[in-house]
């Protein structure tokens, strides 16, 4: 005797319940507070806000702990969170020239007005495992603390009082929002770098990482990287000037591209433009790269057909909450879809007398 | 800002424009149909049923015209004041508000476009009469034929000739609202 | 019902935003409008489109079912069911008659429905052109257009390879004679269906757009002279109710190869049953 099967309201409340249990792990081992993975946590805490398109450390810590450390969750979690939250106005741009610098380099020049500062970086370190760490080892202690800095001026100025770059003219357009208004094609270039910014790292960098490898290369030089803290002000009308409301650490990379000259422009040198929030660096020198294969058409390159110069085809699947969604959708019943394939299935083979070719099962898609 | 701009407005907001979305719907999806409304009272000219369909559909994204008698510092005030939507010209306005013979002629508002006919204006027209007798309407929402008290003919009948460009209308008279999409043929 | 979260969840801006949407959509039938679709606290693909739509269309008083695959307790349609009981407190049901609103997944109900009711569809590729081009700017200009030729040529090569249009859900349809359509992915032969007396919603979150089919819209569904559509299903009749007229799920029994069919729609079957009606494999059947 079948019974259909009935019960899906307990089977979700025991998932949660067991998910619940799992989260927590062995009750033996402390638990992990959200401080921790805020301090220590620091990276995963910064990908979660800027794919989460949250600035808010501890609202990302708490995801993170939340989803078990799987981070497209948790800027899952913030995403759904920051919808719930009211707009009260929008900031004034922030000025990265004024950003308190705790890291800046540039690929381009030896020594510059500003210096190279390496700052907290991976990037000279050996990557061995360092086992002093499974054990508790003593808080390090940086050998002198930082100068308290300076603003120090953006690399790209250099080459444009020359010429030798494109000017980036300044442009009070309030800038689309895509948490707002519907994607729409052809997407504007600050629509463009909302959706990168908040994109998924791994997909951002592929892409760019295929620029590098020949899809669209466009032979980029990292002008310029820094990372620091930029205050945030917003106008008040009632008073009448903007006052300082908060402080975030942004990720900044300019990359300063080949151009040959088009029809109208004289040969120079061209930008890509990455800005992520928190320390971010792979994501913001992936940003630029893509940002600046994106802008072959204003900039009369030729379209190649590479996946990176194309605006919908990297708009359209960037975004890892959409893909995530999408892709896991597919473990949802589809018995009533499946169901009529079969039929059809079944059909084609009794009229083709039951051969079972190729051609028929591709029908069944 | 005098009482009257300050009152008037939803008391319950959430399911006050819940319901009255519902009679809006209703009456779109199913021209000819008479809904009655209620939970505005907005100061004069403006009727009961274009105030509850101002502060249901109506908000700082969506400009709105009023034709000349309409057109007054109390109802500007009330607007803002209740859906903070911003006045505006009648080729840049998401919705118009008015008499009849004031909205004329309605090729001055959006059409939307080919690509976009969603991007076309709403016209709430004020009428002294609204009973389910007159024109003879066809078209999607309507079983067989469906009859509504149209202030003319013509007019629609060039509106829906564009389709799937076109105007599309809400009739409200006192407390009750009807309405006409551009899908519909009116004979 | 929660107080922590407004009305149906979603704030005021947003639902006039998706309301404005729903009545552009109605006004032109079968066009997909697009809309501001905003992130929910459920996965996209998983019914955010319908669940937007639907929390802009809950009244207090609506009487809410939620269906996946036609049955009321597959796991997702609970789970979109207390999503509204938690945050809407509106009164759910599984029976389709006393239903004022109805979500739905991949079916549509067995039983006629009337004019006071309203069906709203999950969808998750609106875009009935997109496996024939998936560019959004040529799509939307082929729609603006109306230029089909693309999709009548692709159902034509399934009749010279197949002999039949090898599509069995998601079927395309016209709209009064003008827009193509996706119906969702609903099995073809509830495609028929779709002329009704209730107003019927179609919400793609992902895809930001919202298209609707007014009550009595001409619907008709693609095919040619000599190919006419087939809304066929599994010649069998429900092994627990006895229907002959429903759309039915096959349901494996061992592992010899014995299988059974019953009714997708679980209401319609358990309505039957609750009237007598009996099938072969029924508990009380001879």
């Amino acid at each position: 005797m079948y019974v259909a099967v009935k019960g899906g309201e307990r089977a979700i409340d025991n998932a949660h319940a067991w998910l619940a249990e799992e989260r927590r792990g062995d009750a033996g081992v402390t638990e992990l507070s959200t401080e921790q993975i805020r301090e220590q946590l620091a990276l995963a805490v910064n990908r979660v806000m800027a794919e989460g398109s949250l600035y808010d450390p501890d609202l990302a810590a708490l995801a993170i702990k939340q989803a078990r450390g799987d981070l497209i969750e948790a800027v899952f979690l913030i995403r759904a969170y920051r919808t719930t939250l009211p707009r009260f106005g929008h900031a004034r741009p922030v000025d990265t020239a004024a950003m308190r610098c705790e890291r800046r380099i540039s690929a381009t020049f030896k020594d510059l007005p500003g210096g190279q500062v390496l700052g907290p970086t991976f990037d000279y370190t050996h990557r061995l495992l360092d086992f002093k760490l499974a054990a508790d080892g003593e808080a390090p202690r940086m050998p002198a603390p930082p100068a308290e800095s300076q603003p120090v001026p953006h690399v790209t100025g250099f080459l444009n009082r020359e010429g030798l770059i494109e000017e980036a003219a300044p442009d009070d357009t309030p800038p689309p929002d895509l948490t707002r208004e519907p994607l729409e094609m052809p997407a504007s270039r600050p629509l463009r770098l909302q959706s990168l910014t908040r994109a998924d790292e791994g997909f951002t960098l592929a892409l760019a990482y295929s620029t590098q490898r020949g899809y669209a290369r466009n032979h980029a030089f990292v002008g310029e990287l820094r990372i620091g803290a930029v205050a945030v002000e917003m106008d008040i009308p009632e008073l009448g000037f903007a006052i300082e409301i908060g402080e975030v650490t942004l990720t900044e990379c300019e990359t300063v591209n080949q151009f040959k000259g088009s029809k109208t422009e004289p040969p120079q040198f061209t930008r890509g433009y990455g800005l992520v929030f928190g320390q971010s660096e792979r994501k913001s020198i992936s940003m630029a790269l893509v940002d600046r294969a994106l802008r072959w058409e204003e900039l009369g390159e030729d379209f190649t057909g590479a996946p990176a110069q194309d605006t919908e085809f990297v708009l359209y699947h960037a975004d890892n909450i959409q893909a995530t969604g999408f892709l896991e959708h597919i473990k949802l019943p589809h018995y009533v879809d499946f169901q009529s394939e079969l039929e059809l299935v079944r059909k084609l083979r009794r009229e083709a007398g039951a051969g079972d070719t190729p051609e028929q099962m591709e029908a069944a898609e | 800002m005098d009482d009257l701009t300050l009152a008037g407005g939803f008391s319950d907001p959430a399911q006050q424009s819940a319901q009255a979305f519902r009679a809006v719907m209703s009456a779109l999806a199913r021209p000819g149909r008479i809904e009655a409304v209620r939970g505005a009272e907005p100061p004069a000219p403006l009727s009961p049923a274009a105030g509850v369909v101002l502060l249901t559909l109506c908000d700082p994204e969506t400009p709105i015209h009023l034709t000349p008698s309409f057109d007054l510092p109390s109802l500007r005030q009330w607007i803002g004041f209740h859906a903070g939507a911003p006045i505006a010209g009648a080729d840049e306005c998401s919705f118009a508000i008015g008499p009849w013979d004031e909205l004329l002629p309605l090729d001055r508002f959006p059409q939307g476009t080919s690509e976009y006919p969603d991007r076309s204006a709403t016209l709430i027209v004020e009428t002294p009469l609204l009973e389910a007798r007159g024109a003879t309407l066809r078209g999607p929402g309507i079983r067989d034929t469906a009859e509504l008290s149209l202030p003319e003919i013509v007019a629609f009948q060039r509106n829906a000739r564009a389709f799937p460009l076109g105007l599309d209308f809400i009739f409200t008279c006192g407390d009750r609202l009807a309405a006409l999409p551009r899908s519909t043929e009116v004979a | 019902m929660s107080d922590d979260y407004n009305f149906a969840y979603l704030d005021e801006q947003t639902k006039r935003m998706i309301r404005r949407a729903i009545l552009k959509a109605l006004a032109v039938p079968g066009y997909q409008v697009p809309f501001a679709s905003r992130e929910m606290p459920m996965p996209y693909g998983w019914g955010t489109g319908g669940v937007q739509v639907t929390a802009a269309t809950l009244t207090p008083d609506d009487r809410l079912k939620v269906i996946d695959q036609g049955a009321d307790d597959t796991t997702n349609a609970v789970s979109i069911r207390k999503f509204f009981e938690r945050t809407a407190g509106v009164e759910v049901v599984t029976s389709t008659s006393e239903a004022s609103i109805i979500q739905t997944r991949h079916r549509i109900p067995e039983e006629p429905l009337s004019d006071d009711q309203i069906l709203v569809y999950q969808v998750p590729i609106p875009e009935p052109l997109r496996f024939l081009e998936p560019r959004e700017s040529e799509t939307r200009k082929m729609h603006a257009l109306e230029e089909y030729g693309l999709m009548h040529v692709k159902l034509y090569e399934d009749i010279a390879r197949h002999g039949h249009i090898a599509t069995a859900y998601a079927y395309p349809v016209k709209v009064e004679g003008r827009y193509v359509m996706d119906p969702s992915p609903i099995p073809k032969f509830d495609n028929p269906k779709m002329e009704m007396a209730a107003i019927q919603l179609f919400g793609a979150g992902r895809e930001q757009r919202i298209y609707a089919l007014p009550p009595w819209t001409r619907v008709v569904s693609l095919d040619f002279e000599d190919h006419p559509f087939d809304p066929s299903k599994a010649e069998h009749p429900c092994a627990l109710c006895g229907a002959a007229d429903s759309y039915l799920d096959e349901v494996i029994t061992d592992d010899q190869g014995g299988r059974m069919f019953v009714c997708s729609d679980t209401d319609y079957c358990e309505s039957r049953r609750a009237a007598g009606h009996r099938g072969e494999l029924a508990e009380d059947a001879a």
